[in-house]
């Protein structure tokens, strides 16, 4: 035990000097009120407060994750070109760099430049903005598997342009991008635990503030680690259901 | 000017030293990925459900939970067993794991890709199951998965900036330390990306052009 008291990591405990000193001593406070759980259990009360920051993350990045994979994954099929390469740059360009890189140059190389994000808004930026770039990916290749006859037949019925677009071809390209899009959303999950290396308190963070405090290693990463399992196990379920929805009256097409 | 060319250059030599280890790191993790990733696609087909059932379980767990606290586990939780390992062994053995968990899914495909006749002849020709395995299914079933694999090497390349947590000086962790010594982390975490970025987009390259010869002599 006293090998493991020595190794501290470098990342949420080693301090960026930012945040990391204020939270760090705070949860050192809470963690010694005693509760009366059982053994593993009487650990959830102080882990509970970060599910909520990782919730809140999930839940920013898949919005603005869903945003920037629409508006992109369009851009990459459109007629102009200045479109088609500014889109494949922001894809190229977070899908080619690590998400963790990208979280720390926005929060620690970012405020060089003058902007100043909290660490909250950084990892929602980067979630979003990264799982985006491979949802894109997704929107462009479901948009494109839609039978050209469709385009065909809704212009001979009069559509426009944007009609066709949002009436026609994307409410069936969506129902091919629900089962991809279930996956990036674990994938998300499971890249906010990431923010904690930016001083965020949030799931993973607190695991580790916890475990310095009390040393009980496997306990603590094993509890959290079923955590994380759950909320991907609703995440599966909420986009099961949705699949199910949006494809209602067109299994025997996809069959 | 905000971002300072001189010092950039200064630095790069110390990031590109960096950048070994994290290759390093990667293709080490992908040996272990393919091998693991192999052993739990076989072992899911096994009659033998006691076997295949907690298999599945466990592949989906590893799946579905952050790689970051998989690190922390082994690197924390190692030691309470009576293992010690460097923090680099640590590292590639998380990454291996991790990813043994996606190639076991893409080895699924090969596996079911191939007709079931394949192992009905075998059988009839005699050949014991191992024999069916190594002669007949797996050398039909892996190259044309060879690209998906090659997709998930590069993810873990991406991933590997994870291990500067357990406190591995890969890339990420040079950068970090080049940052707080000279109070300028513009330079140093743009140079990272910089490197992530055009090493990825080559190993990209690289794995579409072996889909298009894989796909060609399938084909």
């Amino acid at each position: 035990m006293p090998l493991a008291c020595a190794r501290l990591p470098a990342g949420p405990a080693g301090g960026e000097g930012r945040a990391g000193g204020r939270s760090f001593g705070a949860d050192r406070r809470s963690g010694d009120a005693t509760v009366n759980l059982p053994a593993p259990l009487d650990l959830l009360p102080h882990l509970l407060p970060g599910l909520g920051l990782t919730v809140a993350l999930t839940v920013g990045g898949i919005v603005l994750a869903t945003a920037a994979a629409v508006t992109a994954g369009l851009a990459r099929l459109s007629p102009r070109l200045a479109v088609r390469a500014a889109a494949t740059a922001y894809v190229e360009t977070f899908r080619g760099t690590s998400a963790l890189v990208q979280l720390f140059w926005f929060y620690f190389a970012l405020p060089f430049v003058g902007v100043d994000l909290p660490a909250f808004w950084a990892g929602v930026l980067v979630l979003g903005l990264n799982t985006g770039a491979y949802g894109a990916e997704v929107v462009r290749g479901a948009m494109r598997s839609v039978p050209g006859g469709q385009v065909e037949a809704a212009r001979a019925l009069g559509f426009s342009r944007r009609q066709i677009r949002w009436r026609v071809v994307f409410p069936q390209a969506a129902v091919a991008m629900l089962p991809p899009a279930g996956n990036l959303a674990v994938e998300l999950l499971k890249a906010t635990a990431l923010v904690s290396m930016i001083t965020l308190a949030e799931l993973t963070f607190r695991a580790q503030v916890l475990r310095s405090s009390t040393l009980r290693t496997v306990e603590i990463f094993a509890v959290v680690l079923v955590l994380y399992y759950g909320l991907a196990r609703l995440l599966g379920i909420g986009f099961g259901a949705l699949e199910r929805r949006l494809g209602a009256g067109r299994l025997e097409e996809a069959a | 000017m905000i971002f300072d060319l001189r010092f950039a250059a200064e630095i790069l030599p110390e990031l590109l030293g960096a950048l070994v280890v994290t290759v390093e790191a990667a293709l080490l993790g992908t040996l272990l990925a393919l091998v693991l990733g192999l052993a739990w696609a076989v072992v899911r087909r096994s009659r033998r459900y006691w076997m295949a059932r907690p298999v599945r379980w466990i592949v989906d767990f590893i799946r579905s939970t952050p790689l970051l606290i998989q690190l922390y586990f082994l690197y924390f939780g190692l030691p309470a067993f009576g293992v010690s390992a460097s923090p680099l062994l640590t590292g590639i053995l998380g990454l291996g794991l991790h990813y043994s968990t996606y190639c076991s899914e893409v080895y699924r495909a090969g596996i079911e890709g191939v007709p079931r006749g394949q192992w009905e002849a075998a059988r009839a020709l005699g050949f014991r199951r191992l024999d069916t395995w190594r002669r007949v299914v797996l050398p039909q079933a892996i190259p044309p998965i060879v690209p998906a694999l090659g997709n998930y090497l590069i993810s873990m390349f991406k991933d590997s900036p994870l291990l500067a947590a357990i406190t591995v000086t890969e890339l990420l962790q040079t950068a970090k330390i080049i940052g707080a010594e000279r109070f300028r982390y513009l330079e140093p975490l743009t140079l990272v990306g910089l490197l992530f970025l055009a090493v990825s987009l080559v190993a990209s390259r690289g794995v579409r052009w072996l889909e298009l010869r894989l796909v060609v002599r399938h084909a």
